[in-house]
Parts: structure tokens; C-alpha cells; sequence
């Protein structure tokens, strides 16, 4: 291993370790998943412990996409929209059922899984997932961020 | 290019709106209007509407409030399964208070068969739906008063609709989207040791409920951005069809548990509040009042339930379903078989004894108790004709129309009936519908601040508003 | 009961049926004599209904029986404030007629009920001020809650088309 390869790998494990400490989320709430986010974020759960409690409704300030609750064909554009606006490095958590896959709503009106409008890192199943699933969705998301090759 | 200010010294007008703005006549006169888009997704703003307003300065000149951002075909998908199989969407309408919900679409479908559940389920539903409704306006109000600036307020409500939750969860097995309402009944009668619980969790909600009333209610801050704001005379609040909370805090004493009661409220001692301004702090007030009244509702409620879970041993003793297993792994097997046990682990609160207890006697709806599905031929059949597609509950050809007071109102279920296993229709009456058409008229005139306390005194709910 | 018998007494053939099972008063009227029997439930000081509660449709396309008669059918849920009491007004439509007069101007709260019923249904409202879908999207073509539009017909603005 040469110098330079040893520098950039201790560089981006340091990049990565600080990266998954600091997220700065973007709440998409639309439903019934937003009172578990709810739950999640406030004192019970707090999910501030993992480095994840300040959410920036700004798209342009936030590294994390949460999608929480159904999209609808109607909201679609808007949610592809907020996703562009997002700088990198950039990534998106699917909450809740009806983001992975539409759930139980086959219907005309719903996105059958937000991954067909836009890139997915993790998904957290569950009508509404409880905090603790939330909670375990966050942490495989900083293992991910954490392994993945730092772009700067 | 032109400077944007020329570097002269003579005096001059102060800097017109228009100049900041960047366009206009220059003259300073006059109103300007400007086009400002809130929503669909905005931070100050829990739910999904998109509000288009014509802005002169901060003032709100007109807006128009386009809503359908979370439409999921409920009404559609209830055409679809069977008659028991709407019971999981009427959970997401509205999910800050899913029981309710629940046993308002329960009751349509028992109207329109005719029949009556029995008294301890009715119990049931009264507890469990003023427990959701407590939920539903700690949340209200606590993301109302953490979208002006009271983050701690939010942290406190929230706090204690956990401890709801947990009763909930003990109660239904979820937190959230608990389907716990039956056609006839109630998925399972109450667990053991409930009522302490409630009381405890009452105990911690009545503590919030004083800390949040010493936080806000005397509160400068507070009361100068909600008294005289979002205001809706009492005529417009009826003819916009606006019940519940927002058309108590006009004056009138409409509460459908009070006006047609249902279950067995009109058994309970309890008040309906009332305010008279109609603005954004007296909802605020009312929404406060109501949660003491349904806690009230719940104790006198615990206090009178008839029967109760029948675990008791050959000799009429309370049994500790747990003593019967620790007997059975020490090899103290005599006589265990003869023992009326009622209990087993998996089947907690749907037993024989208690199904009898809290679902109606009527084998063309109710799902017999799950040791007759497995141990007799009858039950067994009896389970395979409501479940197998093509069977099911057939209430006859027909209409009918129930409401219950659901938290923002009421909430009114229209089925209407073909003779066959699935609804023909499922309407479901929303009550936050009147108040979001009617939202227009409590902003306009008013400045683009105040939009986000009379957003959130409405309480706008995207799954029972869009469906 | 003492309703409908008001009402046939007031409106006579123009009331073509009535029912109050499971105690739902019910009064099917003629499309031509809705908003007089509409207005008069909300103005007479017996009945005095002033509040709106709901406003929808049915499509009866396939009701066993029903087939041939009229489409749709549009049913107004009425409540008294002062008096406590409760109506349900209903008319009959046929699918190529399918237009009644709006009940803008009685109640404001049938704007948005009548944009619905126009969105799900494609049953027009004579008269209405505003007559834009109210939860579907204009890009959509037809009218979802009618029985003939499959459930799973989806019309995607952006992503796959399926």
C-alpha cells in the first residue's frame, strides 16, 4: 500500500465516521408513518442520540431524504422535485411501507414504491414501522454512509 | 448596467416596497400583489395542502386552498375485499385517532344489518375512542404550539401520548394502525391489570396537561399570535358545515355523543366545552377542556364496565394464567385438565368466555372464537363461510347513515349495500373537510404568519381529508 | 317520520319515493324539484337544516336490479342544529344527463363536496362557480369511484407508465 492510498482510505474513514454522526434530515412527511417520525424524534425514542435530531426542511441544507407515508401520483412530481434540489453526497430513507412498495394501497392513486421515481438507500418496512425499526433503519444507514468512498 | 442606487446625496423618498421587491411603478402608491405558493410540502405545516395566496405587503388578499396531495382511493379500495376488509384503511384516515375511526365504520355496517353489540363491548369502545381522542389533540396542539416556536410544549404532549400508546399497544397490539374494531365487536376484550394502567397514564397526561396549561394558556407570546386570530363568525362555521371542536368554540353545543348518543354515553356524567370567540385560542381552550372530559368519560367508564375477563379456577378463584404453567413445568399435572382455564398465551382477551363477552351472538358476522375454529367441525365451518371469498358477511340490500364524534367532528360512514359479501359503497363523511374549505375565509385579511396557527387549530388530517 | 310526511304534504309527486329504514328519513326527489325541496328544508321553521353534513354520489351501474335504471344517484345528508334532527335527500340522475343544480348558494360547504362528486363521479352541477376536480390531478383522465373505472388504472405524471 502506498502512502497515498493509506491517506485517502484513513481520510475517508475519518470523512465517513463524521459524515454518519452529523445527518441533517429532511422530514417528507404526507402520513399516518409522520406520528411514528413523530415518536421517533421526540423524548422517547429521541433520535437525536444517533447524531440525527436536527431536521432542516430546507432541501438544499439536508443530507437525508426520509420519506415518511404514501405518495400519491399527485405528490410524485413534488417529491422528485425536492429530491433534485438536494446537493450531494445525498441519500434516501424510505419509511414506511407505502414508500418501499405502495403497501396495501394497489391502487390508481398511489406510487407503487418510491423507488420508481427516485434512487433508494434504505428501506424501513412496517404500516407504520415502530421507532425501534426506525431507529435500526438509521443505524444501517450509517454503516453505509460510514462505508461508502467519500466524495469532497 | 445600471447602479441599483445612485450615489447622489440629495434627499430622496425612503426605499418603496416596490424597490425591494424589484418591480412596480416606482411610485409607491398603491397596493402590490404578489403571488406567494405555500405547500405542498412545508415545514411550518403538518400535512399536505398547497395554499396559492395573493400577498399584499405581509397581508393575505385571497388564497386558494388546493387539498388531494394523500388521496389513496379509500373509498374505492373499501369496494374491493369484504366487509371486515375496510377496517385497515378506516385505521389511516385518520391516524391520530384510528379507534374511532374504527368503530364508526363498525357501527354503520351493525345499523345496517340491525343489530346490537353487547354492553361490555360498547364499554369498550367508548374507552378506547376517548382514549384516542385524547391523542388526537395532544397532538394538535402540541405540533400546533411547535410550529410557533413552543418546541417544548411538543416534546411534553408527545410525551404523554406515549403513555397512551402503551395502553393502546396492550390493548390492540399496535401503536398506531390498530384495526381493533369487529363487525359485532372488538378484535379482543381487555387485558389484565387495564384500568391501573389507564390511571397511571391518565396520572402522567393530567400532569403535561397542567405544565403545558402554565406554559401557554397565560403566555404573551402565545395568546398575541391566537386570541382574534383565524376567527369564523357563527353563522359561516354551520354553513360551512364545521363540527366538532372548531363549531363548539363558536358557542354552539353541538357533540353528536351528547346530541344522538351512541354506546353508552348518555350513561356518563360529562360536559361539553364551550367557547364563544371563535378564533384560534378558543379552540385551543376547547380542545384542553375536552381532554379532561373524555379522561372523565374514561374513569366513570372503568368504574361501571360489566363483567370482566373470567379467569378464574374450578373453585371461582382469580387464576395467574403464568401459575398454571409453572404447575405444569414442575410436573404437578393432576387435575390440571379438569381446570376451566380460560386463558392461554396466544389467544389473550379472544378466548371462549370472552369472546362471548365483548362480540354480538350473531354467527353471520362474527368470527367464532378461535377454539371452536380449531376444535369443532361447526366452528371450524362457521370460520371458513366469513372468511372464503364469495361468502362473508351479507347484510341485506340497503342503506345507512352513522356518525360518530370523531376528534375533529363528525364523523359520519354512508354504506350502502348490494346483498352481497363486500360494501357496494363506503362513504366516509370527513370532518376536517368544512374547516380546510373554509380556510380561505379565516386567512384572508389576515397576515401570512397567522396562517400557521389557524392551519394548526384546524387540524388538518391529509388521510381522512384526501382519503 | 313526521319529516317526510311534511315534505310529501309540501311537495307531493315531486317527492317520487320515501323510506326511514333503520331510521334513516329518507326522500328521493325529482331532479327538477331539488333545490325547491333543498331550500325549503333549510328555510322552513320546522325543519330549519342548516347545516350540510354531506354531499355524495352511487353509481348504481352494477347494483343487482338496478342495472337499467337511472346511474347515478345523489344523496345529500341534511342536519337541523336548532331542532336536532336529521333527512337525507337523494336524486336520481341518468348517466347521460348526469347534471343537477349545485346547492352553492343554499350552503358553501357543497363547493368543495360537488368538485369531489364532479371528480369521482363525472356528475356535473349546474350553476357551480368553481367546477375544478378537487383531489385528483387535471392530468387525469376520467372518473375513479365509477364502477366501470378499474381500480388499478394508474395515471402516472412522472416515473414508469403503469
Amino acid at each position: 500500500m502506498g502512502v497515498g492510498t493509506f491517506f485517502t482510505s484513513k481520510l475517508d474513514e475519518a470523512l465517513g465516521w463524521a459524515r454518519k454522526y452529523s445527518i441533517f434530515q429532511y422530514p417528507f412527511v404526507t402520513a399516518c408513518c409522520g406520528m411514528e417520525y413523530m415518536a421517533t424524534a421526540c423524548s422517547h425514542y429521541d433520535i437525536d442520540r444517533f447524531g440525527a435530531g436536527l431536521p432542516r426542511f430546507s432541501p438544499r441544507q439536508a443530507d437525508v431524504l426520509f420519506v415518511v407515508g404514501t405518495i400519491s401520483h399527485k405528490m410524485a412530481p413534488v417529491l422528485k422535485r425536492i429530491y433534485d434540489q438536494m446537493t450531494e453526497p445525498k441519500w434516501v430513507v424510505a419509511f414506511g411501507v407505502c414508500t418501499c412498495t405502495g403497501g396495501f394501497y394497489d391502487n390508481y392513486a398511489t406510487v407503487q414504491g418510491i423507488d420508481t421515481i427516485i434512487p433508494v438507500d434504505i428501506y424501513i418496512p412496517g404500516c407504520p414501522p415502530r421507532p425501534e425499526s426506525v431507529l435500526d433503519g438509521l443505524m444501517k444507514l450509517q454503516d453505509k454512509i460510514a462505508a461508502s468512498a467519500q466524495r469532497f | 448596467m445600471e447602479p441599483i442606487r445612485a450615489p447622489d446625496t440629495a434627499p430622496r423618498d425612503p426605499v418603496t416596497r416596490e424597490f425591494m421587491l424589484g418591480e412596480g411603478s416606482g411610485s409607491g402608491a398603491g397596493p402590490q400583489s404578489m403571488q406567494l405558493g405555500i405547500g405542498p410540502q412545508h415545514p411550518a405545516m403538518h400535512g399536505i395542502i398547497r395554499i396559492i395566496t395573493e400577498l399584499d405587503g405581509e397581508v393575505i388578499r385571497k388564497a386558494d386552498v388546493e387539498i388531494g396531495y394523500l388521496h389513496r382511493a379509500f373509498e374505492k379500495d373499501c369496494e374491493v375485499g369484504g366487509w371486515n376488509n375496510a377496517i385497515p384503511y378506516t385505521d389511516r384516515l385518520n391516524y391520530v385517532s384510528p379507534l374511532i375511526n374504527n368503530f364508526g365504520y363498525c357501527s354503520a355496517v351493525e345499523k345496517l344489518h340491525g343489530i346490537d353489540v353487547t354492553e361490555r363491548c360498547q364499554y369498550i369502545r367508548v374507552i378506547m375512542s376517548e382514549i384516542s381522542r385524547i391523542c388526537d389533540h395532544l397532538t394538535c396542539v402540541g405540533a400546533s404550539a411547535m410550529e410557533l416556536g413552543a418546541f417544548t410544549v411538543f416534546l411534553y404532549m408527545i410525551k404523554a401520548r406515549e403513555y397512551l400508546w402503551e395502553v393502546v399497544e396492550d390493548v390492540t397490539g399496535a401503536r398506531l394502525t390498530i384495526s381493533y374494531g369487529r363487525i359485532g365487536g372488538v378484535k379482543a376484550d381487555l387485558p389484565e391489570g387495564f384500568a391501573e394502567k389507564t390511571r397511571r397514564a391518565f396520572k402522567e397526561t393530567r400532569e403535561v396537561l397542567a405544565e403545558v396549561h402554565r406554559l401557554l394558556t397565560g403566555n404573551r407570546i402565545f395568546t398575541d399570535r391566537m386570541v382574534g386570530v383565524g376567527a369564523l363568525s357563527r353563522e359561516e362555521t354551520i354553513a360551512y358545515g364545521i363540527t366538532g371542536p372548531m363549531l363548539r368554540a363558536v358557542g354552539v353545543p353541538f357533540d353528536v355523543r351528547k346530541k344522538t348518543p351512541y354506546y353508552v354515553y348518555d350513561r356518563l356524567q360529562w360536559e361539553v366545552p364551550l367557547q364563544q370567540d371563535g378564533d384560534n385560542y378558543a379552540r385551543y381552550l376547547v380542545r384542553m377542556a375536552e381532554m379532561e372530559q373524555s379522561m372523565r368519560i374514561v374513569e366513570q367508564a372503568l368504574a361501571d364496565i360489566p363483567g370482566g375477563p373470567i379467569n378464574v379456577d374450578a373453585h371461582g378463584r382469580a387464576v395467574d394464567p403464568a401459575s398454571y404453567v409453572d404447575r405444569g413445568k414442575q410436573g404437578k399435572t393432576e387435575g390440571l385438565l379438569l381446570l376451566p382455564i380460560t386463558l392461554s398465551p396466544n389467544l389473550q382477551g379472544q378466548n371462549r368466555a370472552q369472546h362471548a363477552e365483548v362480540n354480538a351472538p350473531d354467527k353471520r358476522l362474527v368470527l367464532p372464537p378461535k377454539e371452536n375454529t380449531y376444535g369443532s367441525i361447526e366452528g371450524l365451518m362457521n370460520h371458513f363461510m366469513l372468511i372464503m371469498d364469495g361468502w362473508g358477511i351479507r347484510p341485506a340490500t340497503g342503506e345507512a347513515y352513522f356518525a360518530v364524534e370523531g376528534a375533529n367532528g363528525e364523523l359520519g360512514f354512508y354504506v350502502v349495500s348490494a346483498g352481497t359479501d363486500r360494501p357496494y359503497r363506503v362513504r366516509c363523511r370527513p370532518p376536517c373537510l368544512p374547516p380546510l374549505a373554509a380556510l380561505h375565509r379565516m386567512i384572508e385579511g389576515e397576515m401570512v404568519a397567522d396562517l400557521i396557527p389557524t392551519f394548526g387549530s384546524v387540524n388538518m388530517i391529509g388521510g381522512e381529508l384526501d382519503r | 317520520m313526521a319529516i317526510l310526511a311534511h315534505l310529501r304534504e309540501r311537495f307531493g309527486e315531486r317527492i317520487v319515493e320515501t323510506h326511514d329504514r333503520r331510521g334513516d328519513h329518507t326522500a328521493v326527489v325529482t331532479r327538477e324539484a331539488l333545490l325547491d325541496v333543498l331550500r325549503h328544508c333549510r328555510d322552513d321553521a320546522s325543519l330549519r337544516f342548516d347545516l350540510l353534513m354531506d354531499l355524495t354520489a352511487v353509481d348504481y351501474l352494477k347494483f343487482p336490479g338496478r342495472e337499467d335504471g337511472p346511474r347515478f344517484e345523489v344523496v345529500y345528508h341534511l342536519y337541523s342544529v336548532p331542532h336536532n334532527h336529521r333527512l337525507r335527500v337523494k336524486v336520481r340522475v341518468e348517466e347521460d344527463d348526469a347534471v343537477v343544480p349545485t346547492a352553492v348558494p343554499l350552503w358553501p360547504i357543497a363547493n368543495w363536496m360537488e368538485r369531489e362528486v364532479w371528480d369521482m363521479f363525472g356528475v356535473r352541477f349546474a350553476g357551480h362557480p368553481d367546477p375544478r376536480r378537487l383531489l385528483m390531478y387535471e392530468e387525469f383522465v376520467g372518473h375513479p369511484l365509477r364502477k366501470d373505472y378499474p381500480i388499478n388504472r394508474r395515471q402516472p405524471l412522472i416515473g414508469p407508465k403503469v
